[in-house]
């Protein structure tokens, strides 16, 4: 190999191993180092690609951190109003039938002020995807308590550490609208590692195409870190999930094909 | 030759509905309103013309849903009655701010809190004064007949989409109740994706190869580019205060005094003109028909030529402010208002003129 082989004679196809989705913006993420949005809107991308559905597919962003996930999304999106992404997303897979419709939600979002909205959404069975990311944490306000916060954690408004007697306990709001016959995949996964990616993204590749099969809803839990929230570096943030919140919010398939997973 | 139908005010907004080529209607049950919902499931409008009806949850997940739909450029709409038209301003502003059309009715029962369900004009304020945060406004038609009830849907949509601002039917419980002759038009067509493509760009229906991604949302975290969003927002209300009054003005002419009234209390008026000029006493009326943008010229111009007005409205008083506002003092203008749910007769507005105007 020639030692002055330049940057243009390097930049070949059959030297491509990976690059970044064309299906993603060039805007630069606004989330903090460590963080797993990142991570989710890649696989997002790339699925959405893979797919080739880049035309066909719309995208609901939430209130919370990911408020600006339209920015790096390059296809047609809609910003909710906080908690409203699932109302917003049925009425445009009820008037766009053949469209890919998917919302994006973090845990205030979509297990606090959005709970309503969520429930009805699955218990209708709308043929539309949710990606529902849990950080136990309201991240973007400044760390508040989340309705997902770990018990014990200290947050901005739970500096003592979450109390069960007060507050009462942390939602697992998969499991909830997993029984819900309008639920046709639930699942709860994580990005973390490279073999947790690769399970996430299988898992929104299966999601975008049960929309094909207008059997129900998609319901994609991924537990997150929120390194700035959890007041840790990123490091240390992923070894607090690994050992904290999966024994709580355990990672694998809850319902597949419309059948809970026993 | 035209077809005539006896209905309800609530029957003409749906049956104007489907007729308009609407393409959806999410909406949740409240008296005095629910024949609007009824009357579309009836209907099967899916099988009439491929409209979607969807009961929600909430009024707060209906007006989310009209969201959703009129940023796909869709003809969406929704109606309720006072309470649920409260849960519903988060929505309406968000859909200011995003610039969305939409058509919103209210058949307005009396407040506060769940008050009552018989009819009022209370929600005044909250329609034209903003209801929501933020600076915006709703263009505000209010029918005093059924047939205007379903007239009002097809301009309502029109002039949404000519603005790209939500647009409110304020209507009342005698007028959504009450059952009168109404013209039907013809069905006219939804729209094809093709056409909302090429005459509302903005619209999230899937990105071509020819356009950047489109984008619905009322965030602007940019404090410049936020005021520029205003500006834009504002310059539009400028446009819609010089070219979109409309208003009916009956027996001005030579009339000393004038009823300014809207909905069914200017139905009550005209019968109480009637029953004054009988006495001798020249009275006129003035209809606004947009309560936004108001009428503000033509109130000015005939504070001039006549000896008082009174506004009647079934509330405390809300619209007077704004004639108060028109006539800039150039002439005594008082207020009469029965609210609760209690509907005024045409001899106590009469009374009411004789004391507080003439003989005031």
């Amino acid at each position: 190999m020639s030692e002055n082989i330049t940057k243009e004679e390097l930049q070949q196809d059959e030297n491509l191993i990976y690059c970044k989705s064309k299906v993603l913006t060039d805007n630069e993420f606004h989330y903090c180092p460590g963080c797993g949005h990142g991570t989710v809107h890649r696989i997002i991308a790339e699925v959405v690609e893979e797919m080739g559905i880049q035309g066909q597919t719309i995208g609901v962003a939430p209130v919370g951190c990911s408020v600006l996930a339209y920015n790096y999304f390059d296809f047609d999106c809609q910003g909710a109003a906080h908690g409203r992404a699932p109302a917003v997303a049925t009425a445009i897979k009820r008037l766009l039938p053949d469209r890919y419709v998917f919302t994006y939600q973090g845990d205030g979002d979509l297990a606090a002020i959005g709970t309503a909205e969520t429930i009805h959404a699955c218990n209708r069975g709308e043929n539309i995807a949710i990606i529902f990311i849990n950080n136990g944490i309201y991240g973007m306000t400044g760390g508040q308590m989340a309705p997902t916060t770990l018990e014990g954690m200290k947050t901005a408004t739970s500096p003592y550490g979450r109390s069960i007697a007060d507050t009462g306990s942390p939602l697992r709001i998969t499991e909830m609208i997993a029984i819900l016959p309008g639920t046709h995949y639930v699942t709860r996964q994580a990005v973390h590692s490279p073999a947790a990616v690769r399970k996430t993204k299988k898992a929104i590749r299966k999601a975008f195409e049960n929309q094909d099969l207008k059997q129900g809803l998609s319901f994609i839990e991924i537990v997150s870190n929120c390194n700035s929230g959890w007041k840790m570096n990123p490091r240390q943030a992923n070894d607090w999930m690994v050992e904290h919140m999966f024994p709580y919010y355990p990672l694998g398939d809850i319902k597949v094909d419309g059948q809970l997973v026993k | 030759m035209k077809e005539l139908r006896l209905m309800k005010g609530n029957e003409a907004i749906a049956e104007g509905a489907i007729r308009a080529g609407a393409d959806g209607y999410f909406g949740y049950p409240i008296t005095p309103q629910s024949e609007i919902m009824e009357y579309l499931m009836a209907e099967k409008p899916k099988e009439r013309t491929g409209m979607v009806v969807l009961q929600a949850e909430s009024e707060t997940a209906s007006i989310n849903m009209v969201y959703g739909g009129a940023g796909c450029g869709k003809r969406v709409m929704t109606s309720s009655s006072s309470p649920g038209i409260s849960l519903m301003q988060e929505g309406l502003s968000y859909m200011a701010g995003a610039e969305l059309p939409c058509l919103v009715v209210n058949v307005v029962r009396g407040g506060p809190g769940l008050g009552t369900i018989q009819p009022s004009q209370a929600d005044y304020f909250q329609t034209v004064k903003g209801g929501g945060h933020g600076d915006y406004k709703l263009i505000t038609l209010a029918p005093a007949s059924v047939q205007e009830m379903y007239d009002f849907v097809s301009l309502g949509f029109e002039l949404a989409f000519k603005y790209r601002n939500p647009c409110m039917i304020l209507s009342d419980g005698v007028i959504g109740q009450m059952m009168e002759k109404v013209e039907i038009g013809d069905q006219e067509p939804r729209w094809s994706d093709a056409y909302i493509r090429e005459h509302h760009p903005w619209s999230t229906l899937g990105k071509t190869p020819d356009r950047p991604h489109n984008i619905i949302t009322s965030l602007e975290l940019e404090s410049s580019r936020q005021e520029k969003v205003n500006l834009k927002i504002q310059a539009k209300y400028r446009i819609l205060e010089t070219e979109e009054v409309r208003y009916e003005m009956i027996d001005c002419e030579d009339a000393d005094y004038v009823f300014v009234a809207y909905g069914s209390s200017a139905r009550i008026c005209q019968k109480a003109m009637e029953l004054g000029r009988e006495k001798g006493i020249k009275i006129g009326l003035l209809r606004p028909i947009t309560l936004y943008p108001f009428p503000v010229k033509v109130l000015h111009d005939l504070a001039g030529k006549t000896k008082g007005m009174l506004v009647v409205e079934m509330s405390a008083g809300q619209m007077i402010e704004d004639v108060k506002l028109a006539v800039e003092c150039r002439v005594h203008v008082e207020h009469y208002g029965r609210f609760g749910g209690i509907i005024p007769s045409p001899s106590e507005v009469l009374h009411a003129l004789e004391n507080q105007i003439i003989g005031g």
